[in-house]
């Protein structure tokens, strides 16, 4: 059932990726950028809401009027826009938050190592509906008096108040402006409680987008300011507790579950319980799918720290030498973070299939996908190719490639090859071309692998593939398993355009044709 | 920041952005919600009152005051717990809450407490709300009976003030 959902939801994604791609293309895709979009409107909901305070008034009397004042008066054109900013960037938050958390279900980022920042992120959930709703509250229109009787009877459901905390909104005469100061004080509270869960939610990744590209995040505001002078946010009339605030227009992005609350407040908590404690279990529901993380070999480790500086999940930290050679720094692997993506083997110096020894060693390796392994995997693929030109693939598991049986290398992420690798396969004549097959360019399953993996090629990140290895002789096709076709289609100009070169056997000295790439038109 | 290539593609960007926060202020401000259906109004059950002790103070013997501590010696013996209320609301003479209501507090030694939301149609409706906060075992200490009216989208709150000399209308 959990299995159908999350293909469903992938296909689902992949269909919305790869149309937002054509528009934005990979680099400014939407939803390849959740996470740092996430961010970027709360920072918008902070500044709009820090002006917004300037004038806001937290008297029971005067909180509604002031929100009127700036919202109708000639103020409209900053107080009221920075209003709708408010309302409908927090509102936006939600939609990124619950896509994000969908998004990394479907991709099964959520699992084993992964489990810290699923679980962190559920507070995050908390916080930001608690946010939301405190910010309704001070309004104090119709909108705000449905909130506070509907919210007050809810916590009341709880048996932890003194007394009813709902007879505060009993009648007109019962409430305080001391009420509003104490709402104030939450609304605020919350947010910053909400900024430091964020901070803590994205503790494991390395260099976390916390900062869409600036283009996307321009047209964004941009989007925002035409939204809030077409439809400005506005109150719904002054609350009055003598009268019951319905109909009312509600926010039903974070008031969905009122009309329950209303119905029966027991079983809202029920289900908000049943579902807190759903997605707190899900990265330990079986099955749980974990290779062994990698490990070092120190006889081959001089502490370079290429494998710390890429790898995504901040898994490896380089710490005093332990066996006495003359380095002074050494790698370790923390298990308790490694994704055993094996990015890190592709970085390693000491990755190189040339090497003569009987053994093949390098210094960090994936226990049940070993370099060594990798190499001889080369040499049966090779063995096998008959028909020309002799292309190898270099898959990875979670794109296009992933389910190719005939001539293809497949592995936990493309980075996990070494430059070297591709040299070896052409230079030694194993085979004719190299197709190195990775994810959609938005949705690298290791985060970075893509990015590194075109560094490498384009020399440009260390270790770079060697000059003299002919990059007509290779291609980088990035698409997502529900693109076969197309990694078909390009695979099949490939092979094409390796038809017309000539056969080589031998290192051919190329140094300027740039690897082709097949990504999104 | 790296322009797009096209403005065309630049438009579209934009588009599939304003029609996102489009789509977001066209649900955050609706659809109507009813919470209650159109021509009625609701009464607000609710009070919070401490009932008399557990049981009666109890003068201490001058035997009993030398054995306690010199700070300590109060010549009353009053327990903390208070007891129970029973509180009772017809409406049009259908019993719609009958309930003894414990004190609060895990002393038990805080007020009794209750509040209930009652949906009624529009118009008028005889009303009586009823309390016990003594030893009685029948009948009530405290009684109001009353018709009231009902507006279409009225809220009216039943408190229970024994300063004000008991059921209030607020």
């Amino acid at each position: 059932m959990l299995k159908l959902l999350q293909r469903s939801l992938r296909a689902g994604f992949d269909l919305a990726e790869r149309g937002l791609d054509r528009v934005f293309g990979p680099a400014l895709n939407p939803l390849a950028q959740l996470g740092a979009m996430g961010f970027f409107l709360f920072w918008i909901v902070a500044v709009s809401g820090v002006y917004l305070f300037a004038v806001f008034d937290t008297g029971v009397e005067n909180a509604y009027a002031s929100v009127e004042w700036y919202s109708t008066s000639a103020h409209r054109w900053h107080a009221g826009v920075m209003r709708s900013f408010h309302r409908y960037a927090s509102d936006l938050m939600i939609v990124v938050m619950a896509l994000h958390m969908l998004r990394e279900f479907s991709l099964d980022r959520y699992r084993g190592v992964r489990w810290f920042s699923w679980f962190t992120g559920i507070p995050v959930i908390w916080f930001l509906y608690i946010s939301g709703i405190t910010g309704y509250w001070l309004v104090w229109d119709q909108l705000a008096q449905y909130i506070a009787t509907t919210s007050t009877e809810l916590l009341d459901w709880l048996p932890i108040f003194g007394e009813p905390i709902a007879r505060n909104f009993l009648a007109p005469s019962s409430l305080s402006s001391r009420f509003f100061t104490l709402l104030v004080f939450l609304h605020i509270a919350v947010p910053l409680v909400l900024l430091f869960t964020l901070w803590i939610h994205i503790q494991r990744i390395t260099r976390p987008k916390v900062n869409p590209p600036r283009l996307l995040a321009a047209m964004t505001l941009l989007a925002l300011l035409a939204v809030s002078l077409a439809k400005p946010a506005l109150s719904q009339g002054p609350a009055d507790l003598a009268k019951l605030p319905s109909p009312v227009g509600l926010d039903w992005f974070y008031l969905p579950l009122y009309p329950l609350a209303d119905a029966t407040p027991g079983a809202l908590w029920g289900l908000l319980a049943a579902v807190t404690v759903m997605l707190a279990a899900m990265p330990w529901l079986p099955p749980l799918r974990r290779m062994k993380p990698a490990t070092v070999d120190l006889d081959h480790c001089n502490g370079c720290g290429r494998c710390v500086e890429d790898c995504p999940y901040e898994a490896l930290q380089l710490v005093p030498r332990s066996d006495g050679l003359p380095y002074a720094v050494q790698v370790a692997v923390d298990a308790s973070k490694c994704v055993s993506c094996g990015i890190c083997t592709g970085s390693c110096p000491s990755s190189t299939p040339f090497r003569t020894a009987d053994a093949l060693h390098t210094g960090i390796d994936l226990p049940e996908l070993s370099f060594a392994e990798m190499r001889e995997r080369l040499h049966a693929i090779a063995a096998m190719l008959t028909q020309t030109p002799r292309v190898l693939v270099i898959g990875c598991w979670h794109g296009a490639a992933g389910a190719r049986q005939d001539g293809t290398l497949q592995l936990p992420c493309v980075a996990m090859a070494p430059p070297s690798l591709i040299d070896y396969a052409l230079s030694r004549g194993l085979v004719d071309g190299v197709a190195i097959a990775g994810c959609s360019e938005s949705a690298c399953y290791n985060r970075l692998g893509l990015d590194w993996t075109r560094q490498r090629i384009a020399g440009a990140r260390d270790p770079y593939l060697r000059a003299r290895v002919p990059r007509e002789r290779i291609a980088m096709i990035w698409a997502s398993p529900a693109e076969r076709a197309r990694f078909d289609d390009a695979l099949t100009a490939f092979k094409a355009r390796l038809a017309a070169l000539p056969r080589t056997t031998a290192p051919a000295p190329r140094r300027n044709a740039p690897a082709s790439e097949e990504t999104v038109p | 920041m790296k322009l797009p290539d096209s403005p065309l593609r630049l438009l579209g960007q934009f588009a599939v952005l304003a029609a996102l926060t489009a789509f977001v202020a066209a649900f955050s401000n609706g659809p109507a919600y009813h919470q209650v259906p159109a021509g009625t109004g609701a009464i607000k059950f609710s009070f919070s009152h401490q009932a008399d002790r557990s049981r009666e103070c109890r003068r201490r013997t001058p035997e009993e005051l030398a054995k306690l501590p010199p700070n300590m010696r109060r010549p009353m013996d009053c327990p903390r717990e208070r007891r129970g209320i029973f509180a009772e609301l017809a409406i049009d003479g259908v019993v719609v809450f009958s309930r003894e209501l414990p004190p609060s507090g895990f002393a038990k030694d805080g007020p009794s407490q209750v509040y209930q939301r009652f949906v009624v149609p529009a118009g008028s409706h005889a009303i009586a709300a009823r309390l016990r906060d003594t030893p009685r075992s029948t009948g009530f200490d405290h009684e109001r009976i009353e018709t009231v009216t009902v507006a279409p989208g009225q809220s009216l709150a039943l408190d229970f003030r024994p300063e004000h000399g008991g059921f209030v209308w607020r």
